[in-house]
């Protein structure tokens, strides 16, 4: 391999790893609330997408109230998880994991009815002040946007794992998970930890909203990048927070190196095909991902 | 005749396995069939039966799916993939070579049912979530497949002119005409799930969808029987896709991405999961919902949007109802319409003494 190769390998690989983290950022918002609730969240894409839209409506064209415009986008979409949670989730307590499954299906097919309605369905920008020099890094140049998202999506992964090893909320949520039944003998209000875990994916969907939206322009289109969190999920583990970050980066990665290898020979389109064939090859070997917890039923 | 039962008199599991569980079933079926043959193709203009048209093929479709979610409670979000296996399958026999619809049809529905055994292979070892996302990227594979290979799609903007069907010289190429043509279809789908789930066959998916593991002890293969019902559904999926091909006269992917699993999913959730009513039920709801949506629309929008605006308004309002509807049906009513009607039924049949 010569040293263009190796120079070109090196490059995609680092956009890889760096696109894969702001997939994570999506993605651990499903893991937050699967942790705690055991429900599926099939309408993450739409999550971030509807966070986008706001921040975009709040911002206006020029940028200029961009700490208004967070907060904002941070109180909707903490306000909407909370609303969620007693309105459609709540019901399907202890409801089949189909029903939760079609229902946020339903919620999926729902916001992105009607937010174009809400917002207009022009692609709208989200200027964020970071410029758009690339930034060098070794043979690879990244967008000042991804490096930005891959800085938060650690952050976060770091500020989760604090919140679930170490705080009082963070263990009374695990216990939550765990077994909601004993958790609530041992004195947890298990329906306001439910609401807790669906407002801090507000949060993360409200960041990655924010940053995504920045990176590709927000419009309805902007709720694919849902389909991503599946792999990655899977590929990490459901219920695993650093799963999902490794999960993020090996997607990102397979995406580029697709791109990059394969795309001349089959004329394009394979970076949104790759992931899924590897993560079918991953269901076929290790059902339960890599590192999620292998789950025992009994009849 | 036209009385029903004051309790339950069967003494046989024959008599309670039958097809027609009292005489006025008998009646009712032929009522309805004489006005489906007879009455609804003499009165109705042309725009009706098309209608109708759309609402058979998609009875074929919701049926299929309900076998293999309402019961054999295995999930599949890539329904309008296998759908689309059918439908290229078909419109390639049929273009390349000259072949008529009774060879393109079973084909069609051969070829989906095989891939959607491939698809249904990780079943075997995982379920619930893990199904529903291995089929959602079976749905994206076949999709990104049929897109960028131009020996499946036909090249040009991944679409192939189809002729219409030619029953014995008859070349079906006004609504009238299909109208019997898709109406054998639908009904011979309801005859076939119904006598289905009559048989060996329905038991065991029933009683894998209740308690797989449980039924693995009392000796149901349940690997076979899981693979057998995405075969079957599959199967409905692919006919279902060909019936699509032939009534639009063209094959394209569009008409066959993820929104149309939803929309599928969407009708057998409203309708009522396990049960063939419950997906007609749910096929004529789900095909007439945007219609009647549009005209509402048109009419009323048109006071509060502008011409331009309302396009995107009417298919915004169209998903954002369907989601709402899901979301209602699984939280207030799981058993959907089916079980409405039901209830309905049940109110009017002691009526006026109800006690």
């Amino acid at each position: 391999m010569s040293a263009e190769d190796f120079g070109f390998l090196l490059a995609l690989l680092l956009n890889g790893a760096s696109i894969g983290l702001m997939y994570a950022l999506i993605a651990l918002g499903f893991v937050l609330v699967y942790k705690a609730t055991d429900a599926i969240n099939f309408a993450q894409g739409e999550f971030v997408m509807m966070a986008g839209l706001v921040a975009a409506a709040v911002l206006g064209p020029d940028g200029t109230w961009l700490i208004v415009a967070i907060l904002v986008t941070l109180a909707v979409m903490i306000g909407f998880g909370f609303g969620l949670e007693r309105v459609v989730l709540r019901p399907l307590l202890g409801r089949p994991v189909v029903a939760v499954i079609m229902a946020t299906i339903g919620l999926a097919a729902m916001l992105r009815g009607l937010t174009p309605i809400v917002f207009g369905s022009a692609t709208q920008g989200v200027p964020l002040p970071i410029g758009d020099e690339p930034i060098e890094i070794g043979p690879a140049s990244l967008p000042p946007i991804q490096v930005l998202g891959a800085v938060v999506a650690i952050l976060f992964f770091l500020a989760f794992s604090w919140f679930f090893k170490k705080s009082r909320m963070g263990v009374a949520m695990r216990a939550v998970a765990d077994n909601q039944q004993v958790a609530q003998a041992m004195g947890i209000n298990v329906e306001r930890y439910f609401a807790i875990a669906w407002a801090m994916t507000g949060v993360v969907s409200a960041l990655g909203g924010i940053i995504w939206g920045s990176m590709l322009g927000v419009d309805i289109q902007l709720a694919l990048v849902g389909l991503k969190v599946f792999p990655v999920v899977i590929l990490g583990g459901l219920d695993s927070i650093g799963g999902a970050l490794l999960g993020g980066v090996i997607v990102g990665v397979v995406e580029s190196l697709a791109a990059g290898y394969l795309d001349p020979y089959v004329g394009g389109g394979t970076k949104d095909f790759a992931p899924y064939v590897l993560m079918i090859l991953v269901l076929m070997v290790r059902p339960y991902g890599i590192f999620g917890r292998r789950q025992i039923e009994r009849v | 005749m036209f009385h029903r039962e004051a309790g339950i008199f069967k003494t046989t599991y024959a008599a309670d396995m039958a097809l027609y569980p009292l005489p006025i079933a008998k009646w009712t079926v032929a009522a309805l069939a004489l006005l489906f043959v007879v009455l609804i193709p003499l009165l109705f203009a042309e725009y009706y039966l098309a209608i109708l048209n759309l609402i058979f093929i998609a009875v074929v479709g919701a049926l299929g799916l309900n076998i293999l979610v309402g019961y054999t409670g295995q999930i599949s979000i890539g329904h309008g993939a296998f759908m689309s296996v059918g439908a290229y399958t078909a419109a390639n026999l049929a273009v390349r070579l000259d072949l008529p619809f009774w060879i393109t049809l079973p084909a069609g529905g051969l070829m989906a049912a095989l891939i959607g055994v491939v698809v249904g292979i990780p079943s075997l070892r995982i379920k619930g979530l893990y199904l529903a996302i291995a089929t959602l990227a079976g749905q994206l594979i076949i999709e990104w497949t049929i897109n960028h290979v131009p020996a499946i799609s036909g090249g040009a903007q991944a679409s192939i002119q189809v002729p219409r069907p030619d029953l014995f010289g008859l070349i079906l190429n006004t609504q009238s005409r299909l109208y019997f043509f898709l109406l054998f279809f639908a009904a011979l789908a309801i005859v076939a799930t119904l006598n289905l789930m009559r048989s060996r066959i329905g038991r065991a998916f029933i009683a894998v969808r209740d308690q797989d593991i449980a039924a693995e002890i009392i000796g149901i293969n349940i690997y076979r029987y899981k693979l057998l019902s995405f075969a079957i559904s599959s199967f409905y999926a692919g006919v279902c896709g060909v019936l699509y091909t032939y009534y639009f006269g063209i094959a394209n992917y569009e008409q066959f991405q993820l929104i149309v699993s939803i929309d599928y999913l969407a009708m057998i959730i409203i309708g009522g999961l396990g049960s063939v009513l419950g997906s007609i039920f749910g096929a004529i709801f789900v095909t007439l919902l945007p219609i009647v949506l549009r005209l509402l629309l048109e009419n009323v929008g048109s006071l509060v949007f502008s011409e331009s605006e309302l396009a995107n308004v009417i298919s915004g309002t169209r998903l954002a109802v369907f989601g709402a509807l899901i979301i209602f049906f699984l939280i207030v009513e799981p058993e959907g319409l089916n079980r409405l009607w039901r209830n309905v039924r049940n109110y009017f049949r002691v009526w006026p003494f109800s006690y």
